[in-house]
């Protein structure tokens, strides 16, 4: 089976609410594919109609060329991690992973190796009800992990993991892309995709509003960019805006310039005295380019500037 | 993770393996790895016992065994009944007027009358006089009997108040002769018939033109048997069926005179004349007497030769069968729903039916093994309950000195299995009515209230008998039925409520109906599982 999830014009409605509006994209094996856009732009129905749990209204989603409903060890085809809550709270997590072996036809030899792959081992026959939501996230990697699938999906599986957690959680997807599987990554954070992603989906009330690799993308969102850092920074947002470049402060002691080139500013700055410690080409974070890349989307402004907040307050 | 451990395009699928075995393992475990839907089990088997032994030990403690007469308790207490052939226990209580008959041969009779005596109308206080009339079931006849022995095999043939001829045999035997009434001006002829195992039933209006009734077979039946005349005349129950369905009122003897006469025989007939005796005094106080002139007998009793009713109030009746130390049942079913349900419903609360139903594509399947998952671990427990309740409460009833009602092993393994059935069906109602709902309050409610509550209604003397017996018929309530031991006769008059254990539907025809509502419920729960999203 080719490692690969095909989406094709999927449309979807909630009652009045348009979830999926002819949602289009194919997962590549061997990179991680992230999955973004603000809540509510239709990444988890799109994840539920890939697996079946919800029928679209319009369009095809196919795993390895298959509707999923076709698979018959399907777990052996695609590990997806929708909802690390899902678990019955009173189960260990031990059993929880035991009884989806058995519904494939593994054993418990099996179970216990994803539960070493999820590091999982001292607290496996604990009840799930009282794992905290990163241990779930690691038990959810670990059921996801059971059929040792091809195609990976998970959806924002970052969420309620501490930072050791996330830099593991950031490994064991590059790992696994780097094994040749197709990874989806779903997250309303860019910045949790960063180092992470190599290609990017990014959707919008039901659509895909862009369909890059990482690598055009930032490059793109870094053209013509100059980075300044000064003391002095009205001083040289005076002179430089005089000029007729768009000048923002990005930091204390920080400027983004664009419409001069590098060393124009480099002129300017020395002209009029103001004094600087660094002018370098502007390198976009993932985020930024997001930024860029849906500024023209006003539900997405409104909501990406939340997140950032979010984010801020973390 | 190294490389070395993934094999990337391995073939996924076991060829040729179907996978339904597989998908009852993952729900077994699912189910015993949960341990309080297996606590959940054991307290519905402990219930169901404890609660029908709490029914084994009340009541039966103390009676009085003639009117009057000194109050007993205890094992001392236990009625002592005769077995009939069929191991039933009987009544077999009347006055016969007999001859030995050897070898094959035949006994005719016309009668002329038969008239009766009830007891005061009004019993109370103030005693009145015991009054003319006749119980629908009041008997009088010819009969071949194996011997004198209370419950031993016989042949009859007989005249009764409101039931026209009948032709009975080993007392559970009832076939119809002429209808009607005999009076003198209408008289009945009755000829019996035996020839070896086989003894024949005739009737007649005129003596000449003779109808046969029927045949009965009395397998092993002595070369020389007990035959002749006999009268008996039921107990006469005021049934002041209260708004409850309870029977209540006074249980007094009546009795029964006949008169016979164009005797005939033919055969051998050893003896020179005929006896009299009232045969089975036990069966009261052995009311009986005859008078032979000029070729007329006239011959007068009391009692019945029929069997024994359970839960009719009649002298004799143990009052209890086996049903009773399964009174639990409706309370253990209780807790059997809420697990059964929550097998489902609790998934859905925590979309953990996602995980489910990703892992297993083909929903109607997920259903089937849960379905059958639940069944099978209820049935065992029900099984378990019903077993334990019947071994434990005959002898918690038989140390508190009430007499369990023999049943054939046949009916005890009916019932008890039948237990487990109702109990695992009504699970898989509760399952497949939380996969259509989604919500376990909601799904335990109603299926509580489907089962549970028209069988409490329509048992406990709350409605009236129509409405019991219509709740007994309509709602799953009527797989309780599966569980009556006592058997209801047609030749017996007796109250035949659902508060005495009479169900309006055969055992298994209950049975069905709980299953027809399981089975229309999964259904309906197959389809909205395959047409939902989750």
């Amino acid at each position: 089976m080719e490692a690969t999830i095909e989406v094709s014009g999927l449309r979807k409605k909630f009652g009045p609410h348009l979830a999926l509006n002819g949602m289009t994209f194919t997962v590549e094996p061997g990179q991680v594919t992230g999955f973004v856009g603000p809540n509510g732009a239709g990444k988890s129905t799109t994840m539920r109609v890939v697996l079946g749990l919800d029928a679209a209204d319009e369009g095809t989603a196919l795993v390895g060329g298959q509707p999923y409903a076709s698979l018959r060890h399907p777990l052996s085809h695609v590990g997806a991690l929708l909802d690390a809550a899902a678990l019955q709270p009173s189960r260990s997590a031990r059993n929880h992973l035991l009884w989806l072996a058995h519904s494939q036809g593994l054993t418990a030899r099996r179970v216990d190796a994803v539960i070493e792959q999820a590091g999982l081992e001292s607290v496996v026959r604990r009840k799930a009800g009282g794992f905290s939501l990163g241990m779930r996230q690691r038990l959810g990697i670990a059921a996801a992990m059971l059929g040792d699938p091809p195609v990976l999906m998970m959806d924002e599986p970052f969420n309620g993991m501490d930072p050791e957690g996330i830099v593991w959680m950031r490994g064991f997807l590059r790992s696994l892309a780097g094994q040749g599987r197709a990874v989806l990554v779903s997250s309303h954070l860019m910045s949790e995709l960063q180092d992470t992603a190599d290609h990017l989906v990014v959707v919008g009330r039901g659509k895909v509003i862009a369909d890059t690799s990482v690598r055009e993308l930032l490059s793109a969102a870094s053209r013509d960019r100059i980075t300044v850092r000064t003391t002095t920074r009205s001083e040289a947002m005076t002179v430089l805006a005089h000029a007729g470049a768009t000048v923002a402060a990005t930091g204390r002691d920080t400027l983004t310039i664009s419409g001069l080139p590098a060393d124009r500013v480099v002129a300017l700055l020395g002209e009029s005295a103001v004094p600087f410690s660094e002018v370098s080409a502007h390198h976009a974070s993932l985020e930024e380019a997001y930024m860029e890349l849906t500024k023209d989307e006003v539900e997405f402004r409104a909501a990406a500037a939340e997140d950032t907040t979010e984010e801020a307050a973390r | 993770m190294t490389a070395s451990t993934v094999t990337q395009y391995r073939p996924a699928q076991r060829p040729g393996r179907d996978g339904f075995a597989q998908l009852l393992r993952a729900e077994w475990t699912k189910f015993r790895t949960v341990r309080a839907w297996v606590i959940g089990l054991v307290i519905a088997v402990l219930v169901m016992i404890g609660v029908g032994l709490f029914g084994a030990s009340a009541g039966g403690s103390s009676c009085q065994a003639v009117s009057g007469g000194p109050v007993r308790t205890g094992g001392a207490c236990a009625p002592t009944f005769p077995a009939g052939p069929g191991g039933e226990p009987v009544t077999d209580s009347f006055y016969f007027v007999r001859q030995p008959l050897a070898g094959n041969g035949s006994i005719t009779v016309r009668i002329s009358s038969l008239t009766g005596l009830l007891p005061p109308a009004n019993p109370g206080p103030v005693a009145t006089d015991t009054r003319p009339g006749l119980v629908p079931w009041a008997k009088a006849g010819i009969i071949i009997k194996e011997s004198t022995r209370p419950g031993s095999a016989y042949a009859a043939m007989m005249v009764t108040a409101d039931h026209g001829v009948r032709l009975q045999n080993d007392f559970t035997g009832d076939t119809k002769g002429q209808p009607g009434a005999v009076t003198t001006t209408s008289p009945r002829w009755l000829r019996l018939t035996r020839s070896g195992d086989t003894v024949t039933g005739f009737d007649s209006a005129d003596g000449t033109h003779w109808t046969q009734v029927g045949t009965v077979h009395l397998s092993g039946l002595a070369t020389t048997v007990q035959a002749g005349l006999f009268a008996t005349s039921p107990e006469y129950s005021v049934i002041s069926q209260n708004f409850g369905g309870g029977g209540g009122g006074s249980i007094l003897p009546s009795q029964a005179t006949a008169v016979f006469d164009h005797v005939g025989r033919s055969g051998t007939w050893p003896a020179s004349a005929w006896s009299g005796g009232y045969i089975g005094a036990a069966g009261g106080s052995g009311i009986g007497k005859y008078h032979q002139a000029s070729g007329r007998f006239t011959v007068t009793g009391s009692g019945d030769i029929a069997p024994i009713v359970a839960g009719s109030g009649n002298s004799g009746d143990p009052g209890k069968t086996i049903t009773d130390h399964l009174v639990g049942t409706f309370a253990g079913l209780i807790a059997v729903i809420v697990v059964a349900t929550l097998f489902i419903t609790a998934e859905y609360r925590r979309d953990l039916i996602r995980t489910t139903l990703t892992a297993t594509p083909r929903r109607g399947r997920v259903l089937a093994a849960k379905a059958i998952v639940i069944s099978s671990v209820t049935f065992v427990a029900g099984l378990v309950a019903a077993a334990a309740g019947v071994i434990i409460g005959a002898q918690v009833s038989h140390a508190r000195g009430s007499l369990v009602f023999p049943v054939s092993w046949l009916t005890e393994v009916r019932v008890i299995a039948g237990t487990a059935a109702l109990v695992a069906v009504a699970a898989v109602l509760a399952l497949a009515l939380g996969t259509v709902l989604r919500r376990s309050a909601a799904a335990v409610t109603i299926v509580i209230v489907a089962i549970v509550l028209p069988y409490i209604l329509g048992v406990a003397s709350i409605l009236p008998v129509g409405a019991s017996e219509w709740l007994l018929r309509i709602t799953p309530a009527a797989a309780f039925a599966i569980q009556q031991a006592a058997v209801q006769y047609p030749q017996v008059n007796a109250l035949y409520t659902p508060t005495s254990g009479y169900f309006p539907l055969a055992p298994w025809a209950g049975l069905a109906v709980l299953c027809g509502y399981a089975a229309l419920a999964l259904i309906l729960a197959t389809i909205m599982l395959r047409r939902r999203d989750v």
